[in-house]
């Protein structure tokens, strides 16, 4: 093991695991944020909590983390490079690691212009790679940028993202070997909804041997009605979502939507489970948390092991 | 060569009302391949002016001068003249141009008349696009001569995000992603292998994060 992490365990044991995203409050609101992991407790074997997604000020990952870890949660800190430049960013590892923090997914970040704060200067100081890359040699070689000895280094487990939907095709498994490289032990995959071009994507990952070396674990979100799918058909970034698939939501009575969507998203996770290399299923039940129980009881995966 | 565009008329005369007396100072060189601040946009603005101010019936004096450069001493001493009988000078220089009349004429109020954009360059006729950020340290020949630093919304250096759709950027569609742009420039030349390198993070100390940067070359010097 090259960590203490739990997630890090149980996959380790051979488990398929399951994490569940919870995104903080736009707030200081401390209750709404446990009432959200409430729901999750018990149910997945981490929790992932966003970094000011989509460029909305919310109350900071590292500070959530250590709310829901005093729950019982074991949390993944999502760390952006948009906001934060090299400084800022080693110093919350730091920080992060300290208050009990032992997984860290390293992202670049939606860029600022899709928030609240439009006006904001984009850091961008480093590229999520040279954000893994950054943990990796705290964890591995007790240095930080620039080559300087730390005292206790953070020994983080370390993921990373894959987007296999968007474009160039053939570049998207090249990023994955190159976040591979640089350290990634595990990768969270942009919400999986066209499976041919996911399955594809995995095979490719499989040729180049990536599977053996990394865990990879299909992002699942559950559409909550038809104007959800057409949302992010046609505004979010990175997303494919098929004609077909919204053409089955909107085929369903508007009261029978949520119901018919979760039954998608339980299908998806029963067929990327079938998927070789496959470790794992990442839950993105956005602003949906209090039904990731019920999916994972259909599906399957609602008891989890203790290791 | 820097681009800049002309700001708005109400602006410009937010700042120049409280004069009487106004030298509109144009600059021929990169602010007028750029048509924004050149011999005849100097004459343009001065008739605008002119005409803006008499409608609300006022008259100052306006006179306008045009310089080959006005970031060069040499250059900006041949309007030393007319300086003394006015009271601003309204610069159509960029931001390089303004501060360099501020230093040469120390007792005049010098007013922007540009927003001075970016280093880039004319695409077409009308059109010119941001290319070169200044970092300090080029690494075209890395990147098929496209600029991850500042073709890049996210000024990434290993590769396209995931947001990248039909050669276009998240940020805004009618924005080509520059890493796309790389990857076609990489494969036209047979060097796609450099994709595959891990690129370490960028030293923005020789950029402006450095703080503000000076070359000084005694061979030059006089």
């Amino acid at each position: 093991m090259k960590t203490e992490s739990r997630l890090e365990k149980v996959l380790a044991a051979g488990h398929f695991a399951v994490t569940a995203e919870c995104g903080p409050p736009k707030g200081a609101d401390v209750a709404a944020l446990q009432a959200k992991g409430k729901h999750l407790l018990g149910c997945v074997d981490a929790v992932n909590v966003t970094d000011n997604q989509t460029a909305i000020v919310r109350m900071s990952s590292v500070a959530a983390c250590a709310i829901l870890k005093g729950m019982g949660h074991e949390p993944v800190l999502q760390m952006v490079t948009r906001d934060r430049n090299r400084i800022a960013l080693q110093s919350d590892l730091f920080g992060a690691y300290g208050l009990g923090v032992r997984n860290v997914l390293c992202l670049t970040g939606d860029h600022q212009c899709f928030g609240n704060q439009k006006e904001a200067v984009g850091v961008f100081d480093l590229d999520s790679i040279q954000l893994v890359k950054t943990v990796r040699d705290m964890r591995d070689n007790g240095k930080i940028i620039g080559g300087e000895e730390i005292q206790g280094p953070p020994k983080f487990f370390i993921g990373a993202a894959a987007n296999p939907f968007a474009d160039p095709h053939w570049w998207r498994v090249v990023r994955l070997g190159k976040k591979v490289e640089a350290g990634a032990d595990f990768i969270q995959t942009q919400c999986v909804f066209n499976l041919d071009r996911f399955g594809e994507f995995m095979g490719q990952a499989r040729d180049m041997g990536l599977t053996e070396s990394v865990k990879i674990f299909a992002g699942i979100t559950p559409i909550k009605n038809v104007g959800m799918a057409r949302y992010m058909a046609n505004k979010v970034a990175g997303m494919d979502v098929p004609e077909e698939l919204i053409k089955r939501m909107a085929g369903v009575p508007k009261e029978k939507q949520p119901a018919e969507g979760i039954k998608i998203a339980v299908e998806t996770i029963q067929q990327v489970r079938e998927m070789e290399g496959i470790a794992g299923i990442h839950l993105m039940a956005i602003e949906w948390e209090a039904r990731v129980p019920e999916i994972l009881e259909a599906a399957g995966l609602s008891k989890r092991p203790e290791v | 060569m820097i681009v800049a565009e002309l700001k708005e008329i109400n602006e410009i005369r937010k700042m120049i009302d409280r004069y009487e007396a106004i030298l509109v100072v144009g600059c021929d060189s990169c602010v007028a391949e750029c048509a924004a601040g050149g011999n005849r946009e100097t004459m343009l603005l001065a008739a605008a002016l002119k005409l803006s101010y008499k409608k609300d019936r006022k008259n100052p004096v306006i006179t306008e001068a045009c310089l080959d450069r006005q970031c060069v001493d040499d250059f900006i001493e041949r309007i030393a003249h007319l300086v003394p009988e006015h009271d601003v000078i309204l610069s159509l220089g960029c931001g390089a141009g303004v501060q360099a009349l501020a230093r040469v004429y120390t007792d005049k109020p010098i007013i922007p008349a540009l927003d001075t954009l970016f280093i880039g360059e004319t695409e077409m006729r009308g059109v010119w696009q941001e290319n070169c950020l200044g970092c300090g340290q080029c690494k075209l020949g890395y990147f098929g001569a496209v600029c991850p630093v500042t073709r890049c919304s996210k000024k990434l250096m290993n590769g396209p995000c995931g947001g990248s759709k039909g050669g276009r950027c998240e940020v805004d569609p009618d924005v080509p992603c520059g890493w796309d742009m790389i990857m076609r420039r990489l494969e036209a030349i047979g060097e796609l292998d450099r994709l595959k390198e891990y690129v370490p993070p960028v030293n923005w100390a020789t950029s402006h994060s450095g703080g503000p940067r000076r070359v000084v070359r005694e061979d030059q010097k006089p």
